[in-house]
């Protein structure tokens, strides 16, 4: 986990996409939001939760490794940046590659694009967009201590599990108090293969 | 550019900002690489009553065309997808920059010359005028207009017009929660300003989705939970804060007198009442215990179709708490029995002597900008300025020497908006001016709504987008948005806020006060509407509000910019504001005590009966505000919500997207099912910001709350059945030669299913 960083708290979230619309404002992918929204339980629940790009530590950024162009790069202190343009060839590898599913890619312009943690905001002291706009908290940017100084108790995860692969990102997600599970699944099981149930 | 604000008390603050910076303090060339000669002006949202602060991105050539976070007491830096976009209406190609004309309804509209424009409207008020009277000629303000319009808007109805009849779209929002704070306290505002709720041990939160409505005062909401707050809320629907609420109460619409009654019962019979706060503080308990006597429990939950005991838990998590707030919203107000849903409220804080402390009290959370400010200074049809009335000779004399006319010459009291609309069918309003509102999308029972402005002989209308409103008028003005002119707006705490100009309006379009003042002028009476800009209007205001309950006198503009907002009453310029009500137990009423009123309910007005066995209930979603006249031609929000839908229950077979007809005694519409167990099954939801023919207001029915005359539309019987085909969302209006913008048009081309855009979605999971 970095220094400053962003936690996600879905418990919070409300689903009202200011951060999808904050994104946008951002000066490096303007008009484009890189923010993934999404329901896992639609139809049962208005329950939300937006993720952010998770700026992988261990493997460091599972996309810069598989770019043939070079064109992700990962800062000092742990930011993985979205593609540089100059490099960029638009082949969609850093797609396929992110365990998260956060990389974008814009095929007529042969760019990839996402979360960069508003690299332009944050060397400055400023929060990212999406953190400083969210209403409820479910996106905070800061540090564990000041984390857990708002709200006394709080669980924090930042590794998570892929199959047999365990992920240690610099993003981390808040987990229920009574539900710590060490590493944290990331996905969610397979239960079909080509329309068959695996789960027998 | 530091700025210095005074909060009420700097170590109350909202979670998660203390160690934010806002851009404000960096030099403008550090932190942006095309920053070249950007400034940030601090203004606030134009939206809802929050009234988040927020600066807005100039560029060198003086146009505004980004939004940075603002750290504002009231937001500290947080807004919501409204407030983001909100900037993209100011240079939007949709804008009206030249007046449109037209001598009747069957010829379209041409552009005409602002000297053309005024002169025919007041043509037709002279001719209206001498031929019906003064009253044949009504007035319709707005509650999102800045408070010193709306003040003008009062007057030039009164001193221009000399009509009776004027008011105001927030007879829409909340003059239930009005009526019921001035029959309860004497004073119409909220007790406790939000910083409050983090003080607060329970929380309950009535008739308000906060999360989809007013995003941002979520934050208070979190902040008090993570202090272990208890969270009720009461809501048909689950909403996004009633998925994690400790208790959440789903009634059937149209019932909450009841469940208020019943907990305030189950308070009573637990002695839990604060009997010492009763006896010194209020009158009329007596006779409240007497009606709440009948209203046990199981009748509750027999009305209201919920379990007996969440009746009881409520009661004892409520007034078990050091500090308990309760805070509603339209939920509640929207209906027949409006006011006397807020009274139980009110009685239920009263009782437990939750009022006028740290973290205890409650409050209403107004729907517009201004909404609370709209109503303060003599837009609505029975009040003058600073909250006086227009049936008190002492209050009419006041105001009559402050504008210079004879008491004589005074109208008396009007009616409500939509008993306006009613006179305009039967011809009793013939000529009708519109002031930055929609009531052809919010007003409830379209056909009857389009019927009554199709009968005005004239109507004229101010706004900034050729609303649906509008493009009924045979004249419009374009008049300028939020950000090109300077005023105050009293948020939903009652704090007056200041919006600064950020830019110049575009050529051809003129500020609504510079419209007033012409037409002032060509009726006869410029001399009394002498009014450059804001401020000289700004400074008549205080002057005006000097003395009464709601005190303005002490507030100025400079005061303003210097501490970010004070709260009414401030009776001098050196008084700090009245953030929090009733702190010495003492109400607004001449005797200082809280009058308790009794509340009997009764069922809403439109039966249940074997055709319509359910009820309809509409409300907001979070992209889109109000009539949408403002937010449907944004293309961030409507591809985040691009057209309306009809939330129904898993229990009646449909499939996600299908297409639904909800039929009511009004007509019937067919909207994309959204089906969803967060929803009862005995009731149906469609949103509300769409015009015809996806309007939910063509289903909902005109009946009003007999005391603050504010429409029920949060409940009224219907039906579902299967059908063919979903109705298409209009394009909104455009000026002749306007193309509609293309985003705009993504409503009209998808179809799709409403699933997570509204972050509710389907009981099928894929």
């Amino acid at each position: 986990m970095m220094g400053r960083t962003i936690f996600i708290d879905p418990g919070r979230c409300i689903g009202c996409q200011a951060c999808v619309s904050a994104c946008r404002e951002c000066d490096s992918h303007r008009g484009k939001s890189m923010i993934h929204l999404d329901y896992p339980d639609e139809g049962h629940s208005v329950a939300s939760l937006p993720t952010v790009c998770m700026h992988c530590e261990d493997p460091v950024a599972p996309c810069a490794e598989v770019c043939p162009a070079d064109a992700i790069l990962v800062t000092a202190d742990g930011v993985v940046q979205q593609a540089d343009t100059t490099r960029c060839i638009g082949c969609a590898n850093c797609v396929n590659a992110c365990p998260f599913g956060v990389p974008k890619i814009d095929l007529q312009a042969k760019l990839q694009m996402k979360c960069n943690l508003c690299y332009d905001r944050t060397a400055y002291g400023l929060a990212p967009m999406c953190a400083t706009v969210c209403p409820t908290g479910a996106l905070f940017y800061g540090t564990l201590e000041d984390l857990q100084a708002e709200r006394p108790g709080v669980q924090v995860a930042d590794s998570f599990t892929f199959g047999d692969v365990v992920v240690n990102t610099g993003v981390a997600m808040v987990v229920p108090a009574d539900k710590v599970q060490w590493p944290v699944p990331g996905g969610l099981p397979i239960v079909q293969v080509n329309g068959k149930d695996v789960t027998r | 550019m530091t700025r210095q604000y005074i909060p009420l008390d700097p170590s109350i603050a909202p979670p998660g900002t203390r160690n934010f910076r806002d851009a404000g303090g960096i030099p403008a060339d550090q932190w942006h690489a095309d920053q070249n000669g950007e400034t940030l002006v601090p203004t606030h949202c134009c939206f809802c009553g929050v009234q988040c602060g927020m600066y807005l991105r100039v560029d060198k050539g003086g146009k505004v065309f980004g939004v940075e976070p603002r750290n504002h007491d009231i937001n500290r830096m947080r807004l919501c997808p409204k407030g983001i976009n909100a900037y993209q209406q100011i240079n939007h190609p949709d804008r009206l920059t030249a007046p449109l004309m037209r001598r009747s309804r069957d010829e379209p509209f041409r552009e005409a010359t602002w000297e053309e424009a005024l002169d025919f409207t007041v043509s037709e008020i002279r001719r209206i005028q001498s031929a019906h009277g003064n009253d044949a000629f009504g007035l319709l303000g707005g509650a999102s207009l800045f408070s010193e319009k709306t003040y003008l808007v009062g007057k030039f109805a009164r001193v221009a017009l000399k009509t009776k009849h004027v008011d105001y779209n927030g007879r829409l929002c909340m003059v239930s929660a009005a009526g019921a704070n001035k029959l309860s306290f004497g004073i119409d505002r909220a007790g406790n300003p939000f910083s409050d709720i983090l003080l607060s041990d329970c929380l309950l939160i009535a008739g308000s989705n906060v999360g989809e409505c007013f995003p941002v005062m979520t934050q208070y909401v979190w902040g008090a939970r993570d202090r272990g707050a208890v969270l009720i809320v009461i809501d048909p629907r689950e909403t996004s804060i009633a998925r994690t609420a400790d208790i959440h109460v789903a009634l059937k619409p149209g019932t909450d007198s009841a469940f208020f009654n019943a907990v305030l019962n189950v308070v009573i019979r637990e002695n839990l009442v604060d009997e010492e706060y009763v006896a010194a503080h209020t009158t009329g308990w007596d006779e409240v215990k007497a009606t709440v006597a009948t209203y046990t429990p199981d009748r509750a939950a027999e009305i209201c179709g919920i379990p007996a005991a969440q009746v009881v838990q409520v009661a004892r998590a409520f007034a078990g708490a050091d500090n308990a707030m309760a805070w509603h919203a339209r939920g509640i107000e929207h209906h027949s029995q409006g006011v006397e849903n807020c009274l139980t409220v009110i009685n239920l804080c009263v009782a437990t002597g939750n009022i006028g402390k740290p973290g205890a009290g409650y409050g209403t959370i107004t729907g517009q900008g201004n909404g609370q400010g709209g109503r303060e200074h003599g837009q609505k049809a029975d009040l003058l300025p600073g909250g006086r009335s227009i049936l008190n000779p002492d209050h009419r004399r006041q105001i009559c020497e402050i504008w210079g006319i004879e008491e004589s010459e005074l109208p008396a009291a009007g009616t409500s908006m939509m008993e306006m609309v009613w006179q305009m069918q039967r011809q009793e309003i013939r000529g009708l001016i519109g002031i930055c509102n929609n009531p052809f999308v919010s007003l409830p029972n379209y056909k009857t709504v389009k019927d009554g402005y199709d009968t005005l002989e004239f109507h004229a209308q101010f706004d900034f987008f050729l609303s649906e409103t509008a493009d009924n008028a045979h004249v419009v003005f374009p008049v300028t948005t939020w950000a090109e002119d300077e005023g105050v707006m009293a948020n939903a705490e009652a704090r007056v806020v200041k919006h600064n100009k950020a830019q110049e309006p575009p050529e051809g379009v003129r500020t609504d006060t510079w419209v007033m003042c012409q037409l002032a002028q060509r009726l006869g009476v410029g001399d009394k509407f002498d009014y450059p800009g804001s401020r000289e209007v700004f400074e008549e205001l205080r002057i005006a509000s000097a003395g009464t309950v709601i005190d303005y006198y002490g507030i100025t503009y400079d005061r303003l910019e210097e501490t970010g907002g004070i709260a009414w009453p401030c009776p001098s310029t050196d008084h700090p504001g009245t953030p929090r009500l009733f702190e010495d137990g003492k109400s607004y009423h001449p005797d200082g005590k809280i009058h308790l009123q009794t509340v009997e309910w009764h069922p809403p007005m439109d039966p249940y009966d074997d055709d319509h066995p359910m009820s309809l209930t509409t409300g907001r979603t979070v992209a889109h505000f109000l009539s949408g006249n403002q937010t449907r031609r944004l293309a961030g929000l409507v591809e985040q919500t691009p057209r309306p839908w009809a939330e129904v229950h898993p229990s009646h077979g449909f499939k996600n997207g299908e297409p639904v007809r909800v039929v009511t005694r009004r007509g019937s519409e067919v909207f994309p099912a959204l089906v969803t167990e967060a929803i009862r099954p005995d009731t149906v939801f469609v949103p509300y910001h769409w015009p015809y023919p996806t309007a939910a207001n063509a289903l909902t029915i005109d009946a009003l709350d007999p005391r603050s005359k504010i429409p029920e539309y949060k409940v009224c019987a219907c039906r579902i059945e299967a059908a063919e085909q979903i109705d298409e969302v209009p394009a909104p209006p455009t000026a002749p030669g306007q193309a509609a913008y293309p985003e705009a048009q993504v409503s009209r081309t998808d179809p799709l299913p409403p699933t997570a855009p509204q972050g509710r979605g389907t009981a099928e999971r894929s």
